[in-house]
């Protein structure tokens, strides 16, 4: 889970690490209020969870708190790359002297974080990165010790940073493994005339496996949730919603992964990505139903289940009660292989319900599905 | 010969007495896995009694009592094991592989979901460090058919044979085993689907490579990260058998997380495009659905295309 930009300020700031005086709203009054608070002059900045925002309007100075009013009211309810604008953070301007770039990243491959870090901070890291590598210094950290203070040193001068941010990287590695995060990045990091090195920009995002250990990770959460995606969520069912016609329902990420492309290398488009998961109960298998049944959007469902310890009669099941609960108007195609399949295939026809259609093989149900899409 | 595990492994359940880990053993000792003995510090010096299914089926079943170990280094000292499966809760499954790397298990697969990525990290370190190999977590674990199963793979779907196998994804696993079943399989190894795994696709592939029970390798990616464009150099330099592959999630949208922990696009990286590209140009084919892979295998082995498309019902 990515945080806004106020809540990482927020982190940052409990941990110890110096940032600009900030408030966030999403009321403009509130926002000529808090300018003033601040002094009169003010950055205003989306709080959206995706890069580029300067570049897209998102982040402007106003000179006085009608300023800040008006250029709030202009940026609140915005679009930024699909993101709505639902807060803007006002923030305290800082002279800067110079910029630069600090992050812990998760280096997949090589299994541990590594420091990324440039003397060259700004939006253009990435640029900078692509056409001068040598300019962006990348440390591997050792899980075992942590960002120790040699450590620490050792990242500072391998990309030529003032040594006062040893201690800046030292309170952000606190950062990345008491907050359970993934990244952690300040960009830009900054040194203003007055000689401070602040944090004047920043994107942290958590581990959703570590919510059991995190106990603020409820409040952290975003409520501007798709409701579908919530109603999946409260029955512990792993759905994204996707801008699709065909709803599709299956055992495990891999296989309704393959399942989406399979429908679309049928000419229609996923509804959404559900996983009943492993071992899933009829129940699971009902709800699951009843959220996709339930989207608008959608005009045939494929369920796509391969037993293996998912036994298909439980599926079958679930599919059952949930057609005798809910009122379902959609055609429904099961594919159901593996354990167990040949009684469930039972249990369906025996149900005969007239919207269910029974396919063989996975291709062949993608084909109904999207066909049924196309015609209802 | 198999890789990773032969009928010769002595398994360990780190877990067993959970309903998981009762649940797998039962099949795991029904597969034909030689479990030794299970671990849990709280009921050290019982046994449980498994009622274990005879194969094919109708035979009925037969008693199988499994002792259970206060620690790992204890279970080892005992029986001799050299593999152990991980079924303990995420909260507890860092302690779990650190005791079983420590108590110097030479395979550890950790089948738990939901393993914070700190977690991982510092286990899979530590494991290194003890020469301990870490399959998983979040994965399915490993079949060897027809020898020993360490996981949750069901043993039922195929039968022994000349494909190797490496996925990051359970059940695209089985319905590769499904759709191959008369082909069979020297080994697939489910590595798992966190951003952070202990075995890597080429770690697999390596085996496969130096294994002589295996002619080819089915190598199933999905989105989020390169290990898939890492296999794909690896191929290129390293590996002289057939391999085809199956990539997943080419209609995911950027930023989502979809199910697995790693299955993420993150900007224009990790796309199931790109590892398909990087795996083609180097001369591996991709099939475009499960069904088409294993076409692909097939026409690779020379042998007909006899049930793979067609269904058994």
């Amino acid at each position: 889970m990515d945080l806004y930009e106020h809540q990482a300020r927020q982190l940052f700031e409990e941990y110890g690490i110096l940032v600009p005086r900030a408030e966030v709203t999403d009321s403009p009054r509130r926002a000529r209020v808090i300018a003033r608070g601040l002094g009169g002059r003010v950055v205003v900045k989306a709080q959206v969870r995706t890069g580029g925002r300067g570049k897209a309007g998102g982040v402007r100075l106003a000179e006085d708190p009608a300023a800040a009013e008006r250029t709030a009211r202009q940026i609140l309810g915005t679009d930024i790359k699909g993101h709505p604008v639902r807060a803007v953070m006002l923030a305290q301007p800082v002279d800067i002297e110079s910029e630069f770039y600090v992050s812990y990243v998760l280096d997949r491959a090589a299994g541990r974080f590594l420091a990324i870090a440039s003397a060259e901070g700004g939006t253009e890291i990435e640029e900078v990165a692509a056409t001068r590598p040598e300019a962006v210094a990348r440390i591997p950290v050792d899980p075992a010790e942590g960002v120790t203070s040699a450590k620490a040193t050792e990242i500072v001068r391998a990309a030529g940073l003032p040594p006062r941010t040893a201690d800046i990287l030292i309170r952000l590695w606190q950062v990345l493994t008491g907050e359970d995060a993934v990244l952690v990045e300040v960009n830009p990091l900054v040194r203003t005339t007055r000689g401070q090195i602040m944090a004047l920009d920043g994107k942290v995002t958590l581990d959703d496996n570590a919510r059991f250990r995190q106990a603020r990770r409820g409040e952290q959460e975003d409520p501007h949730t798709d409701p579908l995606e919530a109603a999946a969520a409260a029955r512990g069912i792993d759905y994204v919603k996707l801008d699709g016609e065909v709803g599709v329902i299956g055992n495990g990420a891999g296989l309704v992964m393959a399942t989406l492309d399979v429908v679309a290398g049928c000419g229609a488009r996923p509804a959404n990505f559900l996983d009943i998961g492993g071992g899933a109960s009829a129940r699971i298998m009902s709800d699951g139903l009843s959220v996709v049944l339930s989207d608008p959007d959608v005009r045939s469902v494929l369920v796509n289940v391969f037993g293996g310890i998912t036994a298909c009669d439980t599926v079958a099941d679930g599919i059952v009660r949930a057609l005798d609960t809910v009122r379902a108007t959609k055609p429904l195609v099961v594919r159901l292989d593996g354990n167990n399949a040949a009684r469930g295939r039972a249990v369906l026809g025996d149900r005969a319900h007239p919207l269910v259609h029974q396919a063989t093989t996975m291709d062949e149900a993608a084909r109904l599905a999207a066909r049924l899409a196309d015609t209802t | 010969m198999a890789v990773f595990l032969t009928k010769d492994s002595k398994v360990l359940v780190q877990g067993m007495t959970g309903v998981e880990g009762m649940r797998h053993t039962r099949r795991m000792l029904a597969a034909g896995t030689n479990v030794v003995g299970g671990v849990n510090p709280r009921k050290a010096g019982r046994t449980v009694e498994f009622d274990v299914p005879r194969h094919p089926e109708g035979l009925g079943s037969a008693p199988r009592s499994v002792p259970v170990f206060g620690s790992v280094c204890e279970g080892i000292e005992a029986t001799g094991a050299d593999v152990s499966v991980v079924f303990v809760p995420p909260a507890f499954a860092r302690a779990a592989v650190l005791e079983a790397a420590d108590a110097g298990i030479g395979l550890a697969v950790v089948i738990t979901e939901g393993i914070p990525v700190h977690d991982s990290v510092a286990f899979c370190a530590h494991a290194a460090t003890r020469g301990t190999r870490v399959i998983g977590p979040n994965c399915p674990g490993l079949i060897t058919p027809g020898q020993s199963s360490a996981g949750i793979i069901p043993a039922d779907i195929t039968e022994p044979g000349r494909v190797g196998l490496v996925s990051k994804s359970g059940t695209l696993t089985y319905q590769l085993m499904h759709e191959l079943r008369d082909t069979g399989f020297s080994t697939c190894v489910g590595i798992g689907g966190d951003p952070v795994v202990g075995t890597s696709h080429i770690d697999c592939l390596a085996a496969f490579q130096d294994d002589p029970d295996t002619e080819l390798i089915v190598l199933i990616g999905e989105i989020g990260g390169d290990a898939e464009e890492r296999a794909a150099a690896y191929i290129r330099d390293h590996i002289t058998k057939p391999v085809v592959g199956y990539i997943a999630g080419f209609t995911a949208p950027e930023g989502r997380t979809m199910g697995h922990a790693g299955a993420i696009v993150t900007g224009s990286s990790g796309t199931a495009q790109a590892k398909k590209k990087a795996l083609e140009s180097v001369g591996v084919q991709v099939g475009g659905t499960p069904t088409e892979t294993a076409r692909l295998v097939l026409a690779r082995l020379g042998e007909p295309a006899t049930r793979s498309d067609v269904t058994h019902s």
